[in-house]
């Protein structure tokens, strides 16, 4: 068995406040290489909770996470930190990018903290090269603030990617996107996947959940379905499609 | 493995970020810096020269005192009558083997006077060996001689400033000074020595041979001191207590009773002054050194501000693998970085101040590389203990609270 994340009975109980909040309650799960899951379910569900374990950033209060055959629960914050580097790359909803930092620098930030340290012009190349594959290598010199929200969010999976991790996880990538950006987000996924990198995001919306090849249901912390997409979406034709009705409705006018 | 030089990096874009509170946080470093650099500069200043008087007081000096002096130092009996003698000073010379020269000293302050001239100056009754055992050289003229001294002659020796103030373009050689209308002859001009340490003027003085200043000027017949020499620095202690002993004897002092004299060696006097002005050094310091410290605590509350302000900043960088330690550095190079600058800044704005006081009020100034030094890794140890706290703090955020900061 060659699976990268493997999930055994994980809970999670944040204790704040005089209440115990249950956010995940016994999930099990395996994701193999190369897969492309989307989680989806209602606000509350626990997605959030269960992707930040996913990406280390945040520990189960109970059962077994492997990845990559390694017991997480097991390491100390700087082996967490050390696997944040090297084998994951995040999205966030919120993109997380550094402010009055330029894309390319916000994409270089990673590779500052990589072990074996990298040249400065070997980092330069590297951060261009990820900008390229989301196509943005043009606003390497921009600042956030000058930049759309798609385009923050394609820095954002730029720099997820520049430590070249085996998994990229995305907590509702396209949350903050209009529907084209987000079939453009998608696209990139889509890409990146066939590339061989394993994906695994979390979203709400039905039809973004349409261009993954796994949709798992989460309800009150638990898993409630867990299926293979049959009708998948791809992001080529669907923006084609949308350039298409989008003319037409010029040419109405 | 450590990546210093990306995190110095990173530090001083945060740095330029906020260019006036960086500059305000170091310029209480300046201020601090500046302050112990200036401080300790004039302290070493007065210790230099304290110690070039006492070295200019002679070789192997030992002082005899009229009166008893405390152990504290406090002189009592000063303004009554002198109980040392002529006959005293020489019996010293006479009897203790272990003496080379010796010079019976009297002082007084007195209006002289030259044509219409008129100044207020110290008159200093002395023997001739003097000059020699105050390395003091007369450079115009010659010294009296000992047949002045037994004539009790009406010659004076003068310091530069009474040449100056009394002959001003003249040769002062020759010419009569009236010392409380007594006329003298000037015989010599002693060589310029400048300001002391309390400020005073060493050339302003007349000195009279001390037979002359007992008979003429003050009609006493008693010495304020005498001023002994000691052939070799081993002989200071024993030439001491044979002086002791025999003073003792000759001014029938039982046993059990004070002295009604007191005497010092060269190294007594020149230790009771280092220490006087180590304790200015270290006064001065300390109270500069307060400064320093509020400056660190201006970093620290900085430091504190910024990592409250950047949480979400650590959240990410946290989030992409830093670990604890390479944010910890991030904020202790920072800390660092505004200490340091502040400091080598401070060192400079020390050094100025000392110099322009050196410069326009004559304090004399000493600024040593070794101070310059300890300043510099002074300052980047107030970064480290101040910054600690503040980037410890920023390391042991948890990466999702960080991240969810607002
Ligand atoms: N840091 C936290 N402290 C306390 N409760 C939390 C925290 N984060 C999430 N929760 C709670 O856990 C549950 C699941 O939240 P989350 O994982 O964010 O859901 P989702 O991402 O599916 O909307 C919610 O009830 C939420 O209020
Ligand atoms: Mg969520």
């Amino acid at each position: 068995m060659n699976a990268v994340i493997q999930l055994e009975d994980i809970h999670k109980v944040y204790h704040t406040g005089e209440v115990d909040v249950h956010a995940v309650r016994g999930v099990s799960a395996a994701i193999q290489t190369g897969e492309f899951v989307a989680i989806m379910g209602a606000s509350g569900s626990g997605k959030s909770t269960l992707m930040n374990i996913i990406g280390c950033l945040d520990r189960a209060t109970r059962g077994r996470y492997l990845l990559d055959g390694t017991d997480v629960s097991q390491l100390d914050r700087d082996d967490l930190a050390d696997i944040r580097n090297e084998k994951i790359g995040f999205v966030f909803q919120g993109f997380n990018l550094l402010s009055r930092t330029s894309a390319l620098e916000n994409v270089e930030l990673p590779m500052l903290y990589v072990h074996r340290h990298l040249p400065g012009r070997e980092q330069r190349e590297r951060a261009l090269r990820a900008l390229e594959t989301v196509g943005l290598a043009e606003r390497a010199d921009h600042h956030p603030n000058q930049l759309s929200g798609g385009q923050q969010q394609r820095v954002a999976i730029a720099r997820a990617l520049v430590n070249q991790p085996a998994l990229l996880l995305a907590d509702e990538p396209t949350g903050n996107l209009d529907s084209q950006t987000s079939i453009e987000i998608m696209g990139v996924f889509q890409t990146l996947n066939q590339q061989g990198i394993t994906i695994v995001m979390v979203t709400h919306e039905l039809d973004i959940a349409r261009y993954a090849k796994r949709n798992v249901i989460m309800r009150d912390g638990r898993i409630v379905s867990d299926v293979p997409v049959s009708d998948r979406l791809q992001a080529e034709t669907e923006l084609r499609r949308l350039r298409d009705a989008q003319q037409a409705v010029q040419l109405t006018v | 493995m450590m990546r210093i030089w990306a995190t110095i990096k990173i530090a001083g874009r945060a740095l330029r970020r906020n260019k006036l509170r960086t500059l305000l946080t170091m310029l209480g470093m300046i201020i601090g810096v500046g302050a112990v650099i200036a401080m300790v500069g004039i302290g070493n200043g007065a210790k230099a020269q304290i110690e070039s008087q006492i070295a200019s007081m002679g070789q192997n000096v030992i002082i005899v005192f009229s009166g008893s002096m405390t152990r504290s130092g406090i002189h009592t009996g000063w303004g009554g009558a002198g109980t040392l003698t002529i006959e005293d000073s020489e019996a010293i010379v006479r009897e203790i083997p272990g003496v080379t020269v010796i010079s019976p000293e009297i002082m007084s302050t007195a209006q002289v006077a030259a044509g219409n001239q008129n100044w207020f100056t110290r008159i200093l009754g002395e023997g001739p060996d003097y000059f020699d055992i105050r390395q003091w050289p007369v450079v115009t003229g010659s010294p009296f001689t000992p047949q002045d001294v037994r004539g009790a002659n009406k010659v004076a020796v003068v310091g530069q400033t009474i040449a100056d103030q009394l002959y001003p373009g003249e040769d002062p050689l020759g010419q009569i000074v009236r010392v409380k209308n007594v006329p003298f002859i000037i015989v010599g001009v002693l060589k310029a020595k400048g300001l002391s340490v309390q400020g005073q003027d060493q050339d302003d003085l007349i000195i009279i041979p001390y037979t002359s200043a007992m008979k003429r000027v003050q009609r006493v017949t008693t010495l304020r001191t005498i001023l002994v020499q000691a052939a070799r620095p081993t002989l200071l202690n024993p030439v001491q207590q044979q002086i002791i002993e025999l003073l003792r004897q000759r001014h029938k002092i039982t046993p059990g009773k004070d002295d009604d004299f007191t005497v010092r060696n060269q190294q007594e006097i020149a230790d009771m002054a280092t220490a006087q002005s180590k304790t200015m050094t270290l006064l001065l310091g300390a109270i500069a050194g307060v400064s320093l410290v509020v400056g660190g605590i201006g970093i620290m509350n900085i430091m504190l501000v910024s990592v409250t302000e950047r949480t979400r900043e650590i959240g990410i960088r946290m989030a992409i693998g830093a670990r604890g330690r390479d944010i910890l550095l991030q904020f202790l190079i920072e800390a660092v970085t505004l200490s340091v600058i502040g400091g080598v800044v401070g060192i400079g704005a020390g050094v100025g101040v000392s110099q322009l006081l050196a410069a326009k009020m004559s304090w004399p100034t000493l600024i040593s590389s070794t101070s310059v030094v300890y300043a510099f890794f002074f300052s980047a140890a107030v970064g480290i203990f101040f910054g600690f706290y503040p980037a410890r703090k920023a390391s042991r955020l948890d990466p999702i609270d960080a991240l969810r900061y607002e």
